[in-house]
């Protein structure tokens, strides 16, 4: 059954992660987004890991792992036990996730604005080849400040790369603002483009779902904190 | 007189290179595009040009690596090595994927053009990363051999041409080759790319060994120490940031009581003047006049 709320054990799962107080309201805003992509939208199983079909699932907001490590605990990417002691010296999760050491983990992740770049050289790789894996990737509204990923929107939407699916976790964390918005940034470059709330799952996951057969897609996901300003 | 460049040789080379290797892909942020039309012409998907974006040029390439491409990345150095350096770093090198990056430019070739075109510090760049094998070939035959060797593999490998190139080709292997020889005792001069016949041009009348490499990272220590000796007298010659090869000459000869000297593009000033590469060269003691003397101070 799908859900409409993050399950109480994935939030128990969360609330092993230690040591990660500095980045926790970051962390917690991606939970929603991430829940709903790995329960009900990602074409993805932790025994297919190295799957050249499997769809990519990129962290670019890599100072908030905590809910990818509990999501990906909680579809037995790695043993629950590994969130007892994140960031430790024996501990494959660090405060930023690497991809050599995690199991589900596409991209090692932490200076922001290289996600989307990375998701873009990947779905272009991807469409080389043939396949039609989905590329999704996660980026924080305040990380929109940096410019490659001025770069990478222009050139995802000029490649037409309709595999390739951006959701914007908007929790208004941005210091300077993105005056008319921020899928207007992502509009004016042929993407196609929905706004969500974050919480709201069933909107959440049909927004994530839809692709368009000749362009991106961007998803912006407000959070609550979001809603409560607005 | 006018065989091709090593910048020229390279775009050459691309075609067949991508006729051979399926999995390998070309992308550029516009620099050199205009020179590969044949090809993106053949392999239209295959040659990508992003546009005047090198920061998404090098994460591109690192997702193209994350899917099995094998990217083949081109700009001038100094957009390529320093403007993408956290990109070069963290999207190819962190990330565990590979790509080969083919640099034009090289220290000084862009003498008119000013500083914004110059990257004297790109190998010292490039070296500090792990897992970079740095290339600098001294011949456009060199530069095709190579780029088709790294093209094959999935290795992180940064190919630096010059417009400065010798009259002959040596081998690619990543050895050091003498060039001169002569008894063990003399001193020895390492030559790194295309300053090979300046530097035996400088050392005619010292009485020297001159010895080769296109590889200058990792360098081939144990043929430098085998060359070198118990006591080393060594004078390195690199076409670029001068000491760039310390650490690894040091690291080799720790062992043995040594002399050694650098002789490359100075540290302590930028040039602001334009004129030719020539005018560059031996403003910067890297003519052959220029290098007898420094040589000259060193071996005696």
């Amino acid at each position: 059954m799908p859900t409409t709320t993050v399950p109480p054990p994935v939030l128990t799962l969360l609330s092993r992660v230690t040591g990660d107080e500095k980045h926790d309201p970051s962390a917690h805003s991606t939970l929603d987004v991430v829940w709903v992509l790995y329960d009900q939208v990602l074409d993805v199983a932790p025994d297919r890991v190295d799957h050249p079909d499997r769809d990519r699932f990129l962290l670019s907001k890599g100072h908030g792992p905590a809910s990818t490590y509990a999501v990906l605990a909680a579809k037995g990417y790695f043993p629950a036990t590994w969130l007892d002691d994140v960031a430790a010296w024996d501990s494959r999760l660090g405060h930023h996730p690497d991809r050599t050491l995690v199991p589900g983990i596409e991209i090692g992740s932490g200076s922001l604005g290289h996600g989307l770049p990375l998701a873009v050289g990947t779905a272009l790789g991807l469409r080389l080849q043939g396949r039609t894996a989905r590329v999704v990737v996660l980026v924080g509204d305040a990380e929109l400040d940096e410019g490659s990923n001025a770069e990478a929107i222009a050139v995802a939407g000029r490649f037409a790369l309709d595999r390739l699916t951006c959701v914007v976790v908007d929790n208004r964390s941005d210091n300077l603002g993105w005056p008319g918005g921020i899928a207007a940034r992502f509009a004016l470059e042929g993407w196609a483009t929905t706004d969500v709330a974050a919480h709201d799952h069933v909107a959440l996951r049909d927004a994530l779902r839809h692709t368009d057969s000749s362009r991106p897609s961007v998803v912006v996901a407000r959070t609550v904190a979001e809603e409560a300003a607005a | 007189m006018s065989r091709p460049t090593m910048r020229e040789r390279f775009y050459a080379e691309l075609g067949p290179l991508l006729d051979a290797e399926p999995r390998t892909a070309v992308v550029l942020a516009v620099i050199g595009a205009s020179s590969v039309r044949e090809v993106s012409a053949r392999h239209p998907e295959r040659v990508i040009d992003i546009g005047i974006r090198e920061q998404a040029m090098v994460g591109v390439a690192g997702g193209l690596a994350l899917t099995g491409i094998r990217p083949i990345v081109h700009t001038y150095a100094p957009f390529l090595v320093e403007r993408a350096y956290e990109q070069v770093k963290l999207d190819l090198g962190h990330q565990d994927v590979g790509a080969v990056l083919v640099s034009a430019g090289a220290s000084y070739d862009a003498s008119t053009a000013g500083r914004t075109h110059q990257a004297p510090a790109d190998v010292t760049l490039m070296s500090a990363l792990p897992g970079w094998t740095v290339h600098v070939p001294g011949h456009a035959d060199e530069l095709a051999r190579m780029l088709h060797r790294a093209g094959r593999t999935d290795d992180r490998v940064y190919i630096r041409t010059s417009g400065q190139q010798n009259a002959h080709a040596h081998p690619v292997d990543g050895l050091l080759h003498v060039v001169r020889g002569g008894a063990h005792t003399r001193p020895l001069v390492v030559a790194v790319g295309p300053i090979l016949d300046t530097v035996v041009e400088a050392t005619r009348d010292l009485d020297v060994r001159v010895a080769y490499t296109s590889t200058p990272h990792p360098l081939d220590t144990r043929g430098l120490r085998t060359l070198a000796g118990p006591t080393p007298v060594v004078a390195v010659v690199e076409p670029y940031l001068e000491g760039t090869s310390a650490p690894a000459v040091a690291g080799a000869l720790a062992d043995r009581p040594s002399r050694v000297a650098y002789v490359g593009v100075p540290r302590g000033a930028e040039l602001r003047r334009y004129g030719t590469p020539k005018d560059h060269a031996a403003a910067h003691g890297l003519d052959a006049a220029g290098i007898h003397a420094r040589l000259k101070e060193v071996v005696g």
